[in-house]
């Protein structure tokens, strides 16, 4: 490899790829090559920095200076000011609102200063369709310590003592899950990568597979060891086909060096992983349907038990994680549980990748330690909310979760704080909305996904989510009277109490938690329709009552 | 083990379904190690070749595959990727995630129905245009977004929607 003194590092996650990163690329290219830099200065892809708002991001190192909004003809620029001459764009640096001065390093800018990141340490940073760079940066080093040094039961104990829980949503120990899986007998065991990212808003699980895939491989390989597995499979959306394409590529990287295939770091451990698509289904996300799902049928859920773990793909035991969680496992195996059990609050440890959206100044992809507060999150990361407006609410856990308000800002977050507020983590969606979202009209968009989405396997569901559905569009469109207020509370708590599978036993908690925060949204509409909150308040009455 | 039909099986071919379409497919079929549990994928093959899964397509790969019609018809059903109709030259996913809803996605998607005069799922007069709402693209930075076949439009306002219809109108 030849050395260089200069990095260009670019982002060409989807995000950016829409502002025309390609371009910005090419460019870069072309010029550099004009002016016979190419030899020094070398040109790295890389994944998502998570600063999605301010993209196309270009980063050069070691320097570490971040530029922001680049478009294609700032390309010369960049070569001819900051390469050659060694002179900072300023236009190009980030600004603060309201400041003139540009910040120039990454963690200096207020979107980086509370981020710590484990699961998303290396998106930005290396180029994704190189095995090599993942390599340098300590990549398989873990597995390689893991099946050469330690036992299985040692590996299940490293991540049992790391607390790590579940990142999809469920918040389950992933140790634990490792050990009932481990502790069946079969000779055919499976583990599952679920990167079927469901929730509309959440984007973490693209971003770690499109920025980082080898992270995901090397921690299935570890967890196929672990529970006794040699057949990992990643069940990812077909709506997806950057992050496939770079899975595809990491794939053959690592059966090309051996790290996947027969004999892996030349003990007697054999692992492969092939790719299922899933078809647009958010029921999906649930296990059981993902495993029915994965045999190419309808992806209905089963009942529990049996759980997965005892019987799941064709009838084998089946460990399924998600994609964020077996990001988490390469930095525990190699620096150990201690280290990872030294950030975040007494029952939810390590980090958490948060999808901020909506009403908000930052847009993007953030990480922090668990026990951060959202008011840190909205204000210091995401910069406040959008055009000085008022902050509402924020939504947490996506359709599953509820709303939080003004009030319960300075509430430390981690899966059990979330739950008790009456919320919860899910993937890690967060949506903020400002004074002038109606609630109930965010409520009803909840229900029309879920509706939409209900597999129709259990009655409760398929029908209490429709008959939700039409008393939210009566109360939008001023025809409901109070009693229906109170029939619809009801029924959510009986959809709630009767659903089969997770979809729809949280279905209805966005009606729930609104109900209880904006109680008077909902009077509003059934008793004083013509002057309606939120929303209403600032433009026409009907946009609220637009039928669909 | 399961192997698809070795007999020979009716493709039921007319102009909109030519014979090489079929003969792909039943290629791609053939050259599977398996077909356990490879019916969502042979679908997303069939549909990437035929560009949507009318019922004669799912009859010939129930009947290739040795199964029940209805069971292909219940997975195709189920999936909001797999459509029955044909689309438009260009299809235009309005994405309509919470991100770009709250960002006034409902207000693009009803103002493109309008200037396009269709509903989603349809396709306009000329067979240019189909329009879908689709569930998260993941670019909620850029929301409201819209997708017209794989480029993404982001930060779409409604008066962008004329520009962006005409871009693809010339070519």
């Amino acid at each position: 490899m030849a050395i260089t003194r200069t990095n260009i590092m670019i982002c060409v996650g989807t995000g950016c790829l829409a502002t025309e990163s390609e371009k910005v690329l090419k460019n870069l290219e072309l010029i550099l090559k004009a002016r016979g830099y190419d030899k020094e200065v070398k040109i790295i892809k890389t994944g998502c920095f998570g600063f999605c708002e301010q993209g196309p991001i270009v980063k050069i190192e070691p320097e570490n200076v971040f530029y922001v909004r680049v478009g294609p003809k700032d390309a010369k620029d960049i070569i001819d000011e900051h390469i050659i001459k060694g002179r900072r764009v300023e236009r190009l640096l980030y600004k603060e609102p309201f400041q003139n001065e540009g910040i120039d390093k990454q963690e200096n800018i207020p979107f980086y200063k509370k981020q710590l990141r484990v699961a998303l340490r290396n998106c930005g940073l290396v180029n994704p369709e190189d095995i090599y760079e993942y390599i340098a940066l300590g990549g398989y080093e873990a597995l390689g310590k893991a099946i050469t040094k330690m036992s299985r039961d040692e590996v299940i104990d490293t991540v049992k003592k790391s607390c790590l829980r579940g990142r999809g949503g469920g918040g389950f120990p992933t140790g634990v899950k490792w050990e009932i899986a481990k502790a069946q007998e079969s000779q055919v065991k499976f583990i599952i990568c679920n990167a079927d990212e469901g929730d509309p808003g959440a984007f973490m699980d693209r971003s770690i597979l499109e920025g980082d895939p080898h992270s995901v491989l090397e921690a299935m390989a570890i967890g196929g060891y672990a529970i006794g597995s040699d057949k990992g499979i990643i069940y990812i959306r077909a709506e997806y086909p950057l992050a496939i394409s770079r899975l595809k590529t990491a794939i053959s990287q690592a059966r090309e060096l051996g790290l996947l295939g027969k004999n892996i770091f030349d003990t007697d451990f054999n692992f492969d992983i092939d790719i299922k698509y899933g078809a647009g289904a958010f029921v999906c996300g649930e296990e059981t349907a993902l495993i029915n799902s994965c045999e190419g049928k309808r992806g209905e859920p089963n009942y529990k038990p049996p759980y997965p773990a005892q019987e799941g793909y064709w009838g084998h035991p089946t460990c399924v994680n998600n994609v964020e969680t077996f990001a988490n496992i390469p930095s525990i195996i190699t620096k150990g549980p201690e280290w990872f059990t030294s950030m975040g609050t007494e029952n939810s440890k390590g980090t958490k990748v948060f999808a901020l959206a909506g009403k908000i100044n930052n847009v993007g992809l953030v990480e922090v330690p668990m026990g951060i507060t959202l008011r840190e999150i909205i204000y210091d990361i995401g910069g406040g909310i959008q055009g000085g407006k008022k902050f509402k609410a924020v939504q947490t856990g996506g359709p599953s979760g509820g709303v939080i308000t003004e009030n319960e800002l300075d509430t430390p977050i981690d899966y059990d704080s979330l739950t008790g507020i009456g919320s919860m983590m899910g993937s890690g969606g967060m949506i903020v909305m400002d004074e002038t979202d109606n609630m109930v009209n965010i409520a009803k968009f909840y229900l029309e996904f879920t509706m939409d989405e209900s597999c129709g396997r259990c009655t409760p569901c398929r029908i209490g989510t429709k008959r939700l559905y039409e008393m939210l569009n009566k109360i939008t469109s001023g025809k409901a009277t109070m009693a229906d207020l109170d029939a619809m509370k009801q029924l959510s708590y009986m959809v709630k109490d009767g659903s089969l599978c997770g979809l729809g036993q949280t279905a209805p908690n966005p009606i729930i938690s609104t109900m209880k925060h904006f109680w008077n949204e909902y009077v509003a509409l059934v008793t004083d329709y013509d002057n309606p909150q939120g929303e209403g308040k600032y433009e026409a009455k009907n946009k609220i009552g637009i039928e669909s | 083990m399961t192997q698809p039909q070795s007999i020979s099986v009716t493709k039921p071919m007319h102009e909109d379904l030519p014979e090489e379409k079929f003969n792909e497919l039943e290629a791609f079929i053939d050259g599977m190690e398996t077909t356990k549990g490879a019916l969502i994928e042979i679908l997303h093959k069939a549909q990437q070749i035929f560009g949507f899964l009318p019922r004669d397509v799912q009859l010939y790969v129930a009947r290739k595959l040795g199964i029940p019609g209805a069971e292909v018809f219940g997975v195709v059903s189920f999936y909001s990727y797999f459509t029955t109709k044909p689309r438009g030259k260009h299809t235009i996913s309005v994405c309509m995630g919470t991100a770009c809803f709250v960002r006034g996605a409902d207000k693009i998607l009803e103002r493109l129905k309008e200037k396009l005069g269709i509903e989603s799922n349809e396709i306009t007069e000329d067979g240019l245009f189909t329009i879908k709402d689709v569930r998260c693209v993941g670019a909620c930075g850029l929301a409201p977004v819209v997708m017209v076949d794989e480029k993404v439009f982001g930060r779409v306002k409604e008066e962008d929607l004329d520009d962006i219809i005409n871009s693809y109108k010339k070519g």
